[in-house]
């Protein structure tokens, strides 16, 4: 049993194997039912960021257990534009692409917490974790 | 690979499986506005129970589709939505706004019945 997997995304057809492997893993850890479509929905949509905005990186979702809490972590990172004003990019309804600006604080709704570090031209990680009940 | 569309009388069925990628999704909208014109389709039913996570890409091409098949003069509905794919989708903010929505194909093509009687009385 794993406990932890590193997807490197660099095409379209990785965000679909980063939300695959994703679900795997969360059932291992204890997820089940609709928490499992919830994560794999939240890593889809930054796997899919990374595929928009910055051609290439990696998601790695570890099993994360801390004070008898147990949950799975996804850490979204890559090298690309980063993003210049992280309060907008997490508003609903605002995309510098041409998708519905959901993406962003839509998986920050789907997971318990949500943290996104940005540096323009450096690129972008977003570490977001989610606790069974 | 290109998702299959099966033609039923004036009706379109297409019954997405598995995960489709991106490019798969798109395609299916090109292939829709075409054959809804070649064929003279009144109806398209998009059936998604197989998928197990609509996330905002597919949900915004679905959307796509049903607006462009509307301008070729076809309703699109969209049936087989799984519960735990719609509470996904309802806390990542998708409402699927605009677009028809039908438990399963049975209820979808009953659906599409009652627009196309609806239309023909109006137009009589």
């Amino acid at each position: 049993m794993s406990s932890d997997i590193q997807i490197p995304i660099d095409r379209e057809s990785d965000i679909v194997t980063a939300r695959q492997k994703g679900r795997e893993l969360a059932a291992e850890a204890g997820f089940a039912g609709s928490d499992l479509t919830v994560i794999a929905t939240a890593i889809s949509e930054v796997a899919r960021n990374i595929v928009t905005y910055a051609v290439r990186g990696e998601i790695r979702v570890t099993r994360i257990q801390l004070s008898g809490k147990s949950g799975i972590q996804v850490v979204a990172s890559d090298h690309g534009p980063g993003i210049p004003d992280i309060a907008l990019a997490l508003r609903d309804g605002y995309s510098t692409g041409k998708s519905l600006g959901l993406g962003l604080p839509g998986a920050k709704r789907l997971m318990d917490e949500f943290e996104i570090a940005s540096k323009a031209g450096q690129g972008t990680t977003v570490t977001m974790r989610k606790w069974t009940r | 690979m290109a998702i299959p569309i099966l033609k039923q009388g004036d009706t379109l069925i297409v019954s997405i499986q598995a995960a489709p990628t991106d490019q798969e999704l798109l395609r299916l909208q090109d292939d829709l506005a075409d054959q809804v014109g070649r064929f003279r389709s009144r109806g398209v039913i998009i059936d998604v129970s197989a998928l197990d996570v609509m996330d905002s890409f597919a949900s915004r091409t679905l959307r796509g589709i049903a607006r462009t098949t509307k301008l070729r003069g076809a309703e699109t509905i969209v049936v087989g939505i799984q519960p735990d794919v719609a509470f996904a989708m309802t806390q990542l903010g998708l409402t699927m706004q605009d677009v028809m929505t039908a438990l399963d194909l049975e209820e979808g093509l009953q659906m599409l019945a009652r627009i196309k009687e609806g239309t023909r009385r109006r137009r009589e």
